[in-house]
C-alpha cells in the first residue's frame, strides 16, 4: 500500500499554488510512536496540517468485548503506556460504577497514590522527551532517573515494573507492604530536589522558553468546542479537573490545588504539567501518611470481586469463592445497562462507556481517549507556526499513539 | 431501563424545561442509572435535538460512540448512537442516545454543533459504518482506506478475515 | 630469526581472518534504528537512559534515519497500516543489517490477537534475535544486543555471504490460524453459531 497524498479540505486550488507538501512520520523521532502529519508549507511556515492516524490501531475495543472485566485490565494497561496504571484505575472505576461496588478506604488510598505517581510518571516523560526533541538530551536523562524510582515502586507492589495489571474489580491484586510505604516516603522526600534540578534545566532554559512561548496557541473557546480536557484545556483557561469536580477515589479527603493558566501556548501547557507534579506530591504525601488499615477488597458484593489471594491459598471457602468468580457460568452478572465513567488521567479525561449485557464481559467497552480529541485540535494549533514548532506542539499535547488509535 | 438512582436535581429540571420549550413535539425519553441522566431522542430529529442540547448549556461533546445491539438481549434496534455531553461551567453531564436500523444508516453530522465531533464521527464510521452527512472530511480514520469491513460490528470476527496477513514477504535474499 | 621478529614486534601482530576482523568491527559498532511503535519503545528509551545506559555496550548511537543504521529494533506491535512502512524502512537500510524483534507483540502479536495486528513481524521481514517479555526489561534488551554481537562475531563474513545462504526463515512452518477461519467461512460457516467461540 503506497502512502497516498492526502487532500486537504480547507484549501482550494488557487491558494494551493506555491505551497509544498511535507510528509512528517509515521516513523519520525518526534512522533515518539507512530503518527503521520501531512503538512502544507509556505517556505517554512505551516499553512495547514492534516494528521493521519491509525498506525497503531490494534483493536482494543474489540478485545474488550471478549475478555472479562478482570482480564481486560491487562489490555487497557497497554493503552497509555507512559502511565499504565492510570488506565487500570480508570477502567475499573468504570466497571465498579457499572456494578455498583463501593471500594474500601485502603484500596481507595492505594489507588490514589498510584494515580498520582502515574501523573508524575507521565508528566516527566512528556517534558523529558519534548526537551529531547527540541535538542537537549540532559533533561531527558534527569526525567528518566526519577521514572526509574517510580518503576521500582510499581514493581514492589505488583511484581511488574511496566504493565502492572494491578487493579481488580473491587480491589487490588496484592496489598502493599510496609517497606513499600517506606519506599514511597523516600521517593517523596527526594523528589523535590530532583524537581528543582529539572525545573532549572527546562523551564528556566532560555532556548526552551523561546521555542515554546507563543507557539501553538489554543484559545479557550476552541478548547471547549474541540473537547480538550486535562492539562491542555487547563492551560487554555478551562479550570476543570475531575479530581475536584467529580471526586472519585479518595480525592475528597485531600487538600490540593487545580493548576491552570491563561496562556494557551506550549509553554503554558508545560507549566501546568510542572505545577501539577508538585500538587501530586502533595496528594501522595497526605495519602501515604494517612493510609488506612483494613481489607483491600470490597466485601459483601458476592461474586463481583475475587477473594484475597491469601484466603484462596489457605481456606477452602476462599478457593471455592475464587473458582466461582472465574468460572464462565457462575461469574458475576453485570446489569443490562450502560454507564459512562471518567477519571482525570495525566493526559486528560479518560472515560469508559461500558454496556453490560448480564454476563461477566462488557458488551461494549468504549474508551474515550484524551489524545484523540487533543490531536484533532493539532491542525488548529499549528497553523501559522514554523516547521520547527511542529515538534514543540506535538510534545506539549503529549500524543500517545496507542491511546490515540487503540 | 431502570429508573433507580435518579439525580433529579434542580439543574436537570431546568434543562428539561428548556428542552421542552425548544423541542416542542419531539418525544424525549428520560432515564437515569447510577446517578447519570440519559435521554433517548428520535434519530429523525437528530440535528434539531443536538442544537437544542447545546442551547441548553451542554457546550462540550465529551464523547461520541456507537453500540452494535445485534446480540444484546431483547434489543429491538441495531445500532445505538451515544453522545456524551458536558456543561463545562456547571459540570453537568448528559448522555443522549438515539437508535438506528439498517439499511438507513445515515445521520446528519454534528460537526456544525461541536467541532470536536469531527474525528469522533469518522471513528464511528470506521468501526460501524454509520454515515454522517455534511461532515467536511468524511473518510476512514483509523483503518486503511481500502479496508472493506466495519470491525466493531458484532458479525465481524475478532481475528478478522485474513486482512492482517495480506502482505508480501521480504526474505533475506531480497533485502 | 623468529625470535628476532618476536622481539621487534612484540604483541603487535596477530593472525586472523578477514571475516573475523570485519565481524569484530561490525559487532561492536552497531547503530540501532529504533522502530518504536508502542510500549516497548518506552523501555527502549529507558535502556538508553541514565540507569541502564546502553552505551556501555557500544550500540547507543540511535539514528532515526534508516540509511545510517545497521540494526533495526522493532519495539512494539506492528499493525496492518504500519507494516508497509516497516518493510519500506527495512529495505532502505544498507547491508549488512540485522533485526531485533523486541517484545511479545513484535514476535508473535502478543495479547493482541485481533484483526488489525500482524502476528509477528518475522512473517514479513527477517528477524535475527527475538526478545520475549511484555515489555522486556532493559536488562533483557541489553542481553539481546550482546547475543546479537556474539552472533555477528561467530557467523559474519566480510562480504555478508551468510545472508545469501539463509533465504528461508528457519524452523518448521507454522500453522496459520487465519487459514482455519477462511476455510470455515468458505464452507458456509456462520459466526453466530453458538458452538463457535472465536476466543476460547
Amino acid at each position: 500500500m503506497p502512502l497516498e497524498l492526502l487532500e486537504s479540505s480547507d484549501l482550494d486550488a488557487s491558494k494551493r499554488e506555491g505551497l509544498w507538501t511535507l510528509n512528517f512520520g509515521p516513523q519520525h523521532p518526534a512522533t515518539h510512536t507512530t503518527l503521520r502529519l501531512v503538512l502544507q508549507l509556505d517556505g517554512e511556515m505551516v499553512i495547514d496540517a492534516e494528521p493521519d492516524i491509525g498506525f497503531l490501531h490494534s483493536g482494543f475495543e474489540k478485545l474488550g468485548e471478549v475478555l472479562d472485566f478482570n482480564q481486560y485490565v491487562t489490555i487497557v494497561d497497554r493503552m497509555n503506556y507512559i502511565s499504565p496504571m492510570a488506565n487500570e484505575i480508570a477502567w475499573h472505576h468504570a466497571v465498579e460504577k457499572l456494578l455498583g461496588i463501593e471500594l474500601t478506604p485502603r484500596c481507595k488510598y492505594i489507588r490514589t497514590i498510584f494515580a498520582e505517581l502515574m501523573r508524575l510518571h507521565d508528566h516527566l516523560l512528556c517534558l523529558g522527551t519534548c526537551v529531547l526533541d527540541l535538542g537537549g538530551a540532559t533533561a531527558f536523562m534527569y526525567a528518566f532517573n526519577e521514572r526509574e524510582y517510580i518503576y521500582e515502586i510499581c514493581e514492589r507492589a505488583s511484581g511488574q515494573r511496566f504493565h502492572t495489571s494491578y487493579t481488580r474489580v473491587g480491589g487490588l491484586l496484592y496489598d502493599v507492604t510496609d517497606d513499600w510505604v517506606e519506599m514511597v516516603r523516600a521517593f517523596i522526600r527526594k523528589f523535590p530536589k530532583a524537581y528543582r534540578d529539572f525545573e532549572g534545566l527546562v523551564m528556566k532554559n532560555r532556548i526552551f522558553v523561546e521555542r515554546t512561548r507563543d507557539v501553538g496557541v489554543l484559545s479557550r473557546e476552541e478548547a471547549i468546542a474541540g473537547g480538550a480536557t486535562g492539562p491542555v484545556a487547563r492551560a487554555s483557561g478551562v479550570a476543570r479537573d475531575l479530581r475536584r469536580d467529580e471526586p472519585y477515589l479518595a480525592y475528597e479527603d485531600f487538600d490540593f490545588d487545580i493548576c491552570a493558566s491563561q496562556g494557551g501556548d506550549c509553554y503554558a501547557r508545560f507549566q501546568v504539567r510542572m505545577m501539577e507534579m508538585l500538587e501530586s506530591v502533595k496528594i501522595i504525601q497526605q495519602a501515604i501518611e494517612n493510609l488506612p488499615a483494613g481489607p483491600i477488597f470490597a466485601s459483601g458484593t458476592g461474586k463481583e470481586t475475587i477473594p484475597d489471594k491469601r484466603e484462596v491459598y489457605r481456606s477452602i471457602e476462599g478457593l471455592i469463592h475464587h473458582f466461582e468468580s472465574v468460572m464462565p457460568n457462575r461469574q458475576m452478572q453485570a446489569p443490562l445497562d450502560s454507564v459512562y465513567a471518567a477519571t482525570e488521567s495525566p493526559n486528560g479525561e479518560l472515560g469508559y462507556y461500558i454496556v453490560g449485557d448480564g454476563s461477566f464481559r462488557a458488551y461494549r467497552a468504549r474508551t474515550r481517549p484524551p489524545s484523540l480529541l487533543h490531536f484533532s485540535l493539532f491542525s488548529k494549533m499549528i497553523r501559522g507556526c514554523m516547521l520547527s514548532d511542529v515538534v514543540a506542539v506535538l510534545g506539549s499535547i503529549n500524543i500517545i499513539a496507542a491511546e490515540l488509535d487503540r | 431501563m431502570s429508573n433507580e438512582n435518579s439525580s433529579s436535581s434542580g439543574a436537570l429540571a431546568e434543562v428539561k424545561a428548556k428542552l421542552a420549550e425548544t423541542l416542542g413535539g419531539v418525544t424525549l425519553a428520560w432515564s437515569a442509572f447510577r446517578e447519570q441522566d440519559r435521554v433517548d431522542f428520535p434519530a429523525s430529529e437528530l440535528l434539531r435535538c443536538l442544537n437544542a442540547f447545546k442551547a441548553a448549556g451542554f457546550d462540550q461533546l465529551t464523547d461520541l460512540t456507537a453500540v452494535d445491539l445485534l446480540e444484546f438481549p431483547k434489543a429491538t434496534d441495531r445500532f445505538e448512537l451515544v453522545y456524551v455531553l458536558l456543561n463545562v461551567e456547571s459540570g453537568q453531564r448528559l448522555i443522549a442516545r438515539t437508535y438506528l436500523n439498517e439499511p438507513d444508516l445515515t445521520v446528519p453530522s454534528a460537526t456544525s454543533v461541536w467541532s470536536g465531533a469531527d474525528w469522533l464521527e469518522r471513528e464511528v464510521y470506521d468501526m460501524y459504518g454509520i454515515v454522517f452527512e455534511g461532515h467536511p472530511n468524511f473518510k476512514r480514520l483509523l483503518l486503511p482506506q481500502e479496508f472493506q469491513s466495519f470491525p466493531l460490528r458484532k458479525d465481524y470476527p475478532i481475528k478478522g478475515r485474513g486482512e492482517r496477513h495480506n502482505f508480501p514477504v521480504i526474505t533475506r535474499a531480497e533485502s | 630469526m623468529a625470535t628476532q621478529i618476536n622481539k621487534q614486534l612484540g604483541d603487535n601482530v596477530f593472525l586472523t581472518t578477514l571475516d573475523a576482523a570485519a565481524s569484530w568491527g561490525r559487532a561492536n559498532s552497531l547503530w540501532p534504528m529504533p522502530f518504536a511503535t508502542a510500549c516497548c519503545g518506552i523501555e527502549l528509551m529507558s535502556t538508553a537512559a541514565s540507569k541502564h545506559d546502553l552505551s556501555r555496550f557500544g550500540s547507543e548511537v540511535m539514528r532515526f534515519s534508516p540509511r545510517q543504521c545497521d540494526l533495526m529494533i522493532v519495539a512494539g506491535r506492528v499493525v496492518m497500516k504500519m507494516l508497509p512502512v516497516l518493510q519500506r524502512i527495512w529495505l532502505q537500510m544498507p547491508e549488512p543489517k540485522w533485526c531485533i524483534s523486541m517484545g511479545a507483540c513484535a514476535c508473535t502479536g502478543g495479547v493482541f490477537d485481533t484483526y488489525a495486528v500482524v502476528q509477528g513481524v518475522d512473517r514479513f521481514i527477517p528477524v535475527d534475535v527475538y526478545v520475549p517479555g511484555c515489555p522486556p526489561r532493559p536488562e533483557q534488551l541489553i542481553r539481546s544486543i550482546l547475543d546479537l554481537q556474539e552472533k555477528i562475531q561467530k557467523g559474519g563474513t566480510v562480504n555478508a555471504r551468510e545472508f545469501k545462504l539463509r533465504i528461508l526463515p528457519e524452523g518448521p512452518n507454522r500453522f496459520d490460524e487465519d487459514e482455519l477461519i477462511r476455510i470455515r467461512e468458505r464452507n458456509g460457516f456462520k459466526l453466530d453459531d453458538p458452538k463457535y467461540d472465536p476466543v476460547h
